[in-house]
């Protein structure tokens, strides 16, 4: 008995063991010690990341519990369940179960409410904090990839989404997928094909509720996993980005440890997101597929909508001029087919966005320090461009509902929106970027005159002047850290040997676009230190 | 005024200041936007006093013709029955008080004895639908799933599916349902008013519009439920999403800058 | 100030000239970086009462999570899983949905709070300072890993052997073709489905609402009916194949108002048939404004002159909506005249 004591004494408490032993065989020793003092920079928008990373699970959580009721079948069934309005309907058997799911199950409906929340939040928060990447310039260098991931994820996300809005089978849903069955039809030469193969058959056949499920559960969720994986450890291994500020540099980044103070922030922000959604579940309803009846083809409702994150492609759809060319017997459905091509090139346009703007500045180094995005106007003006882009795109898409309510005509809506994509990004670009240059110029004359208090100073002779108090050398420098870059150029045309050098189209276009975005007119240059001493030893007027 | 002033460079002076600009923009818009309700009631004063047949005369004919023949400005009443003008002028669209891409529902000036006079008058120019009996429409003991099956054919492509209502051509619009009495909807499916087909019992027999007053009245009436909470105007994934940004993603972003902000320090220091 | 360099960008391997061609940064920095500001304490740091009341503020949301949860489990226990409750504003609700949302959420909510509360006023906020350092590898190791590439490569011959290696690009590019071919029973070939409805010569048009045949005396003018083919049932197997086809929108106009020559013949008497299904992507389209004759599609707006042969005014449709020809039999019913000429619904490629 003794000896056992003794031996007691000389082991390691429980949870050192149990790490000993997780140690010899995962090498988790190694892994912590690069990871669990981990520091990140604190900043708000740095949590849009972990608020799209949470909704994920919630949705995955209630998603998994969902699948235990639903029956992803379009046999017809008559419906006897406890929901009055619907008792002797026939319908699917998937939107039977869907019923039996918001009705009958004890939380069931809770569950729904909260996926599909948790869902469009999901989606909305991507692309919040896809803007967020972008206006502060983290996709640079190392983190290309991340963004390519990134910007998959919301691709996919949109798709996921889809599908399981159209899973319930109900009348909204599946006006939905009959447009997407009018889409695919206006593929040229294959577009028949397609729609037999995917629905089985004709129009809406017996087959795509179960197959858009196993799309919907497995194959993008599958998919989006592994990207989410990928693009975490990319996080974890590039180290967080940071906003300049005294003490915080392109090599260093500044912050709270994970553990404790993450650990507690980023792991008590889980409980905090999926407390709202549960919250908001229990007070707002969505998606009442009850109140929309069983899908039939030739049943329908004013106010079919996808959901907001493919409102856009219906902006785009509902835009459209109506143009169809009948030639040598076969149709060309421009009509459709012109916004099914422009679909994927309005997220294309802002996901290339990264390589384009390091081809032009020729920048091959790793960038840390966030930009604020009145210092990379240009960059600003394009996300801006595109973000008034996507918006019209949206208002057309709800053109019925913005008519209904605010008493305009949809065709007015239509033909707003028909010219808005045209203009609004391009007023929205010059806008903006007059708009950056203005902040930069603010910012230079807070640097050089310090900042304008609000108090005004009456001098002895009766002028008077409003007191600038001089900015701390924290703040200088903050306003003054980011980097301009010079307008390239083309450089010397005949060699050192008097060779005639040929500038090729491209770099005539790097060139130019260069100066565009760095030229005299783009960027204010930032105050020097040398303007500031020279304000400053001349103090006093103002 | 000195503190006020003191504070006119902080960082949320702008946000202050477009939130003033925004209520006032907001408040200027009330107080110069049309103003239905005053014109109806002064209206209503100076017609409530005609009775009878004159009503007509003074209330219709100067866009119906003095016989009901229609004009330019209004359509003949010649065999609209008296369902018709029960319905358009119980629910205040008739008379109108402007043209434009539909007249809307507005209070209603006259009696139900004077509507009635109306239509007895307008119901003599013309065979036409007859103002339905309580029995007719009454939906007690109808088949509300069935209603709803009908409904969905037949009306929810502009009402949409639980009658909210939805937009139309150049302006013009399915009005939303709520509140509207069984009477009412019975005359709307029967006559067809303004742009709205009618429904005739030829080929929508009794017993169906009852079935579909019956779905309505239990989908869009005060006493409805929606069991998963706000309803948020029952408009489908536009409101959805506006809520889910708004109240959704804003709450969170909030949340957000409560755990990333600093805490506040200690003053001594 | 800074101790590790950016990476030199002769470590790169495609930088060719590029500095002379300008574009490249100026990393001036005119104001010093006056370094990391010391800490400030914060009152729980220096005030040990104010540290007790955070502690008894994380603890009593703790403890208002338990009994969340204690509720949640509560309400699911005794509330009917059909009671309906009135609660201001949200109206008429789920009173088990509204009970369990609710406690959930709290009890989520307080362990969040509770977490993120600890955090910030107890845990320690010194902030720390963490080094990077440069993702490429430095060169000697990238010299090392071309070396082992470049070796592994020889040993495993496949420059110098390049049958095994075609062959094998070649087998490894074919494989995939049968996963391909396993998709084909997918569904079946097109053929002219698209091309027919059921509607033919002497079907009755049936009215949907009371599933009786039309008559021409039933449609009065101004009136929308929709009508499918006689013989089709809603229990067939494929009931909702067919009705996605040949769905009919029935509408009688003053035959002086019809403009288009051939809706007229193909009416009877002011009554004309038209496919319900709209020419763009197929929604139902039945929005029909009886003053006007327009219909509009309630999907993506297409609206359609049924005065007019149903040609498009407005909207993303490219072509009118397809009319079937109507007459009356010997009965005195109104009957189909034979299929629709052209195929109904979102046109295609074979359409033509």
């Amino acid at each position: 008995m003794s000896t056992a004591t003794a031996t007691d004494k000389r082991k390691a408490p429980a949870g050192e063991r149990v790490a000993d032993w997780a140690d010899g065989r995962l090498g988790i020793y190694s892994l912590a010690k690069s990871n669990m003092r981990k520091i990140f920079p604190d900043h708000w928008s740095f949590m849009l990341g972990e608020i799209c990373l949470y909704s994920f699970i919630i949705i995955i959580l209630t998603g998994v519990y969902l699948t235990l009721f639903f029956h992803p079948s379009m046999n017809e069934v008559v419906y006897h369940g406890s929901y009055v309005p619907m008792q002797g309907v026939r319908m699917s058997e998937a939107y039977a179960s869907t019923l039996d799911i918001s009705f009958d199950v004890r939380g069931g409906l809770l569950i729904r409410q909260i996926h599909h929340w948790a869902a469009l939040i999901f989606v909305a928060a991507m692309l919040v904090h896809m803007m967020r990447v972008f206006f502060t310039g983290a996709f640079r260098k190392p983190r290309e990839v991340n963004w390519v991931f990134g910007f998959l994820l919301l691709v996919l996300g949109m798709f996921t989404g889809f599908t399981g809005y159209s899973l319930p089978d109900d009348l909204l849903s599946g006006t939905g997928v009959r447009f997407m069955e009018g889409a695919i039809l206006s593929v040229p030469i294959v577009g028949t094909y397609l729609s037999m193969f995917l629905f089985g058959g004709e129009f809406p056949g017996h087959d795509f509720v179960a197959r858009f499920y196993s799309i919907h559960i497995l194959l993008l969720p599958g998919i989006m996993l592994g990207l989410l994986v990928a693009h975490l450890i990319l996080v974890f291994y590039h180290k967080h980005t940071q906003f300049a500020g005294p003490g915080r540099t392109n090599n260093n980044v500044v912050g709270m440890p994970l553990l404790p103070v993450y650990m507690a922030k980023a792991g008590g922000f889980f409980f905090l997101v999926f407390g709202v959604i549960a919250v908001i579940s229990a007070i707002a309803s969505i998606n009442p597929i009850w109140a929309l009846g069983p899908y039939i083809p030739d049943h329908v409702s004013t106010g079919a909508q996808p959901d907001w994150y493919m409102g856009f492609s219906e902006g785009l759809i509902r835009a459209m001029p109506g143009w169809e060319i009948n030639l040598w017997g076969h149709t060309l459905v421009l009509g459709v087919f012109i916004p099914l091509v422009i679909f994927p090139l309005v997220l294309a346009a802002i996901a290339v966005y990264p390589f384009i703007e390091s081809w032009v500045t020729g920048d091959k180094r790793e960038h840390h320090i966030l930009d604020r995005p009145r210092n990379a106007p240009t960059r600003t003006g394009f996300g801006v461009a595109w973000l008034t882009w996507y918006v019209i795109l949206l208002i057309a898409g709800g053109n019925d509902m913005f008519a209904q309510y605010f008493h305009l005509s949809i065709n007015a809506i239509t033909w707003f929106a028909r010219i808005g994509f045209f203009v609004g990004p391009v007023i929205a670009f010059v806008i903006t970027k007059r708009i950056c240059l203005g902040l930069q110029r603010r910012d230079r004359d807070k640097v050089l005159h310090g900042r304008e208090t609000g108090i005004i100073k009456r001098l002895p002779h009766g002028e008077f002047v409003e007191v600038h108090e001089p900015l701390s050398p924290g703040k200088l420098h903050t306003l003054t850290a980011h980097e301009q870059y010079k307008p390239a150029e083309i450089g010397p045309t005949v060699d050192e040997n008097g060779v005639e050098r040929k500038v090729k189209l491209m770099e005539k276009l790097r060139v130019k676009l260069s100066k565009g975005y760095y030229g005299e007119d783009h960027q204010i240059p930032k105050a020097t230190a040398e303007e500031y001493k020279e304000i400053q030893s001349g103090h006093g007027h103002h | 005024m000195k503190k006020l002033s003191a504070r006119r460079r902080h960082p949320l002076a702008a946000v202050v200041v477009l939130l003033l600009a925004l209520a006032a923009t907001g408040g200027l818009y009330a107080a110069f936007a049309p103003a239905g309700k005053a014109q109806a009631d002064e209206t209503a004063q100076s017609l409530a006093i005609e009775e009878g047949q004159k009503l007509y005369a003074v209330g219709c004919a100067s866009c119906h013709g003095s016989g009901g023949q229609g004009s330019s400005d209004g359509p003949s009443l010649v065999g609209v029955g008296s369902a018709a003008v029960d319905f358009q002028v119980s629910t205040g669209r008739m008379p109108a008080q402007q043209p434009g891409a539909q007249v809307p529902k507005k209070k209603n000036i006259y009696t139900q004895a004077q509507i009635d006079q109306l239509a007895a008058y307008i119901a003599s120019l013309g065979a036409g639908p007859i103002t339905p009996t309580e029995k007719q429409y009454d939906p007690a003991g109808a088949d509300i799933a069935r209603g709803g099956e009908l409904f969905r054919n037949n009306c929810a492509q502009c009402h949409n599916f639980t009658g909210e209502g939805g937009a139309l051509t150049h302006g013009k619009y399915a009005p939303n349902l709520e509140g509207v009495s069984p009477k009412h909807i019975y005359e709307a499916m029967l006559t067809g008013p303004q742009n709205m087909p009618s429904f005739p019992d030829s080929t929508m027999p009794e017993k169906e519009k009852k079935d579909i007053i019956a779905y309505l009245q239990t989908v869009n009436g005060d006493k409805s439920e929606s069991p998963g909470g706000l309803k948020l105007g029952g408009l489908g994934p536009v409101s959805e999403g506006l809520f889910g940004w708004i109240f959704g993603l804003g709450t969170l972003i909030a949340v957000a800058v409560w755990v990333a902000a600093h805490t506040a320090k200690a003053k001594k220091s | 100030m800074s101790s590790q360099d950016i990476p030199e960008d002769k470590h790169l391997p495609t930088e060719q000239g590029d500095a002379h061609h300008g574009g490249v940064a100026v990393a001036d920095d005119p104001f010093a970086d006056p370094g990391l500001p010391a800490h400030k304490p914060r009152i729980q740091d220096i005030d040990e009462r104010a540290a007790k009341r955070s502690e008894r503020t994380v603890a009593m949301l703790f403890t208002l999570s338990m009994l969340a949860t204690i509720g949640f489990i509560a309400s699911y226990v005794t509330i009917p899983v059909d009671k309906i409750v009135y609660i201001w504003p949200f109206g008429h609700v789920s009173g088990l949905n509204f009970a369990l949302g609710v406690t959930l959420g709290i009890a989520l909510f307080c362990i969040g709070a509770g977490a993120v509360h600890w955090a910030r006023t107890l845990m320690s906020d010194v902030e720390v300072a963490d080094e990077r350092h440069p993702i490429e590898a430095a060169p000697e190791v990238k010299a090392k890993v071309l070396a082992d590439f470049a070796d592994g490569a020889r040993e495993s011959d496949i420059g110098r052997r390049k049958l095994i290696r075609n062959t094998m690009l070649g087998a490894l590019a074919m494989v995939p073709l049968s996963g391909v071919v396993l998709l084909r029973d997918l569904g079946p070939l097109p053929e002219d489905k698209l091309r027919k409805t059921i509607w033919a010569k002497g079907k009755l048009l049936i009215n949907q609402n009371t599933m009786e045949p039309l008559r021409p005396e039933d449609v009065a003018v101004g009136s929308l009916t929709f009508a499918m083919p006689e013989g089709l049932e809603e229990d067939q197997h494929d009931y909702m194949q067919q009705i996605a086809k040949a769905a009919l929108m029935i509408v009688r106009i003053q035959p002086e108002d019809i403009k288009d020559k051939q809706e007229l013949e193909w009416s009877h008497d002011g009554i004309v048939a038209y496919s319900k299904i709209c020419t763009h992507v197929g929604c139902p389209i039945s929005l029909y404004e009886q003053q006007t004759h327009h219909v509009l599609c309630p999907c993506h707006q297409s609206t359609f002159d049924l005065s007019d042969g149903a040609r498009v005014i407005f909207g993303p449709a490219g072509h009118a909506l397809p009319q079937l020809r109507i007459g009356v039999n010997d009965e005195g019913f109104l009957e189909a005249l034979g299929d629709f000429e052209e195929p109904v619904g979102p046109a295609f490629w074979e359409r033509g």
